[in-house]
């Protein structure tokens, strides 16, 4: 678990800018401009804007699969802080691994890695014995309601739920400091939908820090400590 | 607008296992490589991607010290090997290749004796690391093999008896018989069949897995790049155009040489 107390500065967004560059269409296209906000551990915010107004964009630049142009994403580890927008690249490697979760919609199966296997990865890589990595997995496999013969099988074959519920298994396992969710229920079924929610409340009592884009808002309508509503030109902060 | 120049690392404790700087080489007219730096910290898998003719094999046989450079310097970091790694005489340089670092070749004919057996050719470069015994030599050549899942059944036979997919396994049981601090990989795949692909790249996620080798990882399909890499350099006319995490460089790329590629190619 996280051990940051809640309360504490888990990001500090300062002044994001995100713009495309289309070197082919001689033409830039801003997805948005100067967006600031803080997050504490523990707090839950929820993104909100129409259709195409750079919600998952904002938090792939957190990530850091976008490069920002400008502003500063300040993230609190361990040892100190640090700016997402200007780290190294193998620093973000590292944070990745140790303290940030990304749930998107789509799981990034392999060729011939088993469900189970693709779930107990994190917890191999943090050192986890592969027979108790695995035996963690299952349960989680088991509690996004994934059947016990997929458990050894490949998602690449997997329904477009199945793999959500891989997904968020993997994504879910090992408890990060800064957890990203981009329309994590978006193929889910309702069992799976509830025992999302639960995790995720279990995980913000353990003092995890998420920023969140849902499909239907209302299921973590409970959960949430403040929006952001991002609009075409500027971004609002809207209290709760 | 740019974006923001990054800041050198923090987190990453200790240093990489493999920098170049200043790497520059001609053939004649031929521009090969152009200044090119490249670092590699422990346990991580570089890619290099980029067009025909822009140094990526160049870049890797001098990592392999085949070749030495006009100017520029290599270091690993390996308590043997202080320096300029292009000082070493041949000798020195056959030693520290046969020691510690590990390479696969897309062409099979250029990492292995084709008529000899393929216990045989992972036992040669045993040998050349000093092994004597032939019981060892044997069973060191044997656990390589299945760690590369080569079916032992075939481990006598010469590599020319055998399909492509397998000589890539006997290649890559050469190049891991000694545990190497680098594996360098040209194409490991290229020309397989897709389903056989798949396998050799399966063997190598597993190996990087479970024995977290350094590997450094030349490929046109950027799709093995994506499942094999953790960060990856571009390549055009023999300079690194742009360098990142894999899925940032594929997702946002800044270079429009590299918007180009993947383009083309995702
Ligand atoms: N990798 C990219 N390259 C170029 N443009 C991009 C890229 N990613 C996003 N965009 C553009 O940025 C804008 C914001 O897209 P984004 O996906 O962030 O929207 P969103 O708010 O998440 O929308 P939705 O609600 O539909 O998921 C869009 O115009 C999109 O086309
Ligand atoms: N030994 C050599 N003698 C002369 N020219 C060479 C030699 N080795 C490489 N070159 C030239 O250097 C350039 C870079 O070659 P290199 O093999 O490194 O390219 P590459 O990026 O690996 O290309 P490919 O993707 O086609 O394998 C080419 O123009 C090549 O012809
Ligand atoms: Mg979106
Ligand atoms: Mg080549």
């Amino acid at each position: 678990m996280p051990n940051s107390d809640t309360g504490t500065q888990v990001l500090r967004v300062e002044g994001l800018s995100k713009s495309f560059r289309m070197h082919h269409l001689g033409q830039s296209l801003h997805a948005f401009e100067g967006v600031s906000f803080t997050l504490n551990a523990g707090e839950f915010l929820l993104l909100k804007g129409p259709n195409g107004v750079g919600k998952s964009t904002l938090l792939r630049t957190i990530w850091r699969s976008y490069l920002p142009e400008a502003g500063h994403v300040w993230f609190t580890h361990d040892a100190g802080r640090i700016d997402l927008a200007r780290a190294a690249d193998v620093d973000i490697a590292v944070l990745r691994r140790r303290d940030m979760g990304f749930v998107t919609q789509f799981l990034i199966a392999r060729p011939r890695v088993p469900a189970e296997e693709i779930v107990a990865e994190p917890l191999r890589k943090a050192g986890v014995a592969q027979i108790d990595a695995l035996e963690e997995a299952r349960r989680w496999l088991s509690a996004f309601g994934v059947k016990r013969d997929l458990w050894r099988a490949y998602p690449t074959s997997f329904s477009g739920g199945e793999q959500q519920k891989v997904n968020l298994a993997r994504a879910l396992i090992q408890p990060p400091r800064l957890l990203l969710l981009d329309e994590p229920t978006a193929s889910l079924d309702a069992g799976a939908r509830a025992a999302l929610v639960a995790r995720l409340a279990e995980l913000k009592a353990a003092g995890v820090a998420m920023i969140g884009v849902f499909h239907h808002p209302g299921d973590v309508a409970a959960m949430v400590d403040r929006n952001i509503l991002l609009t075409a030109k500027e971004v609002e902060n809207v209290a709760l | 607008m740019t974006v923001m120049e990054r800041l050198a690392p923090q987190l990453v404790t200790g240093a990489p296992l493999l920098t170049m700087s200043g790497i520059s080489r001609r053939f004649g007219a031929v521009v090969a490589l152009e200044d090119v730096a490249a670092t590699v910290w422990p346990g991580e898998v570089l890619g290099i991607v980029g067009e025909s003719g822009s140094g990526k094999s160049t870049l890797l046989r001098m990592m392999n010290l085949e070749d030495t450079p006009d100017t520029g310097t290599y270091h690993l970091a390996l308590p043997e090997t202080p320096g300029n790694l292009f000082d070493l005489d041949r000798f020195a340089r056959r030693q520290l290749c046969a020691r510690r670092i590990g390479i696969v070749y897309q062409n099979p004919h250029l990492g292995l004796l084709m008529g000899h057996s393929s216990s045989g050719n992972v036992a040669e470069r045993l040998l050349i690391a000093g092994e004597r015994s032939f019981a060892t030599l044997r069973a060191k050549a044997k656990g390589a093999l299945e760690a590369s899942e080569f079916p032992l059944t075939r481990m006598d036979d010469p590599p020319r008896q055998l399909s492509g997919g397998m000589q890539q396994r006997v290649q890559l049981a050469k190049a891991i018989a000694l545990e190497p601090a680098l594996l360098l990989l040209d194409e490991p795949t290229t020309g397989l069949d897709v389903s056989v692909q798949a396998l050799v790249l399966d063997t190598l996620k597993r190996l990087q897995r479970d024995r977290a080798i350094t590997m450094v990882i030349v490929s046109h399909d950027l799709g093995v790049i994506r499942t094999m890499a953790d960060r990856v350099m571009v390549m055009r006319h023999g300079r690194v155009v742009e360098e990142g995490l894999v899925d940032q460089v594929f997702q946002d790329p800044q270079h429009p040489y590299t918007q180009e590629l993947v383009h083309a190619k995702l």
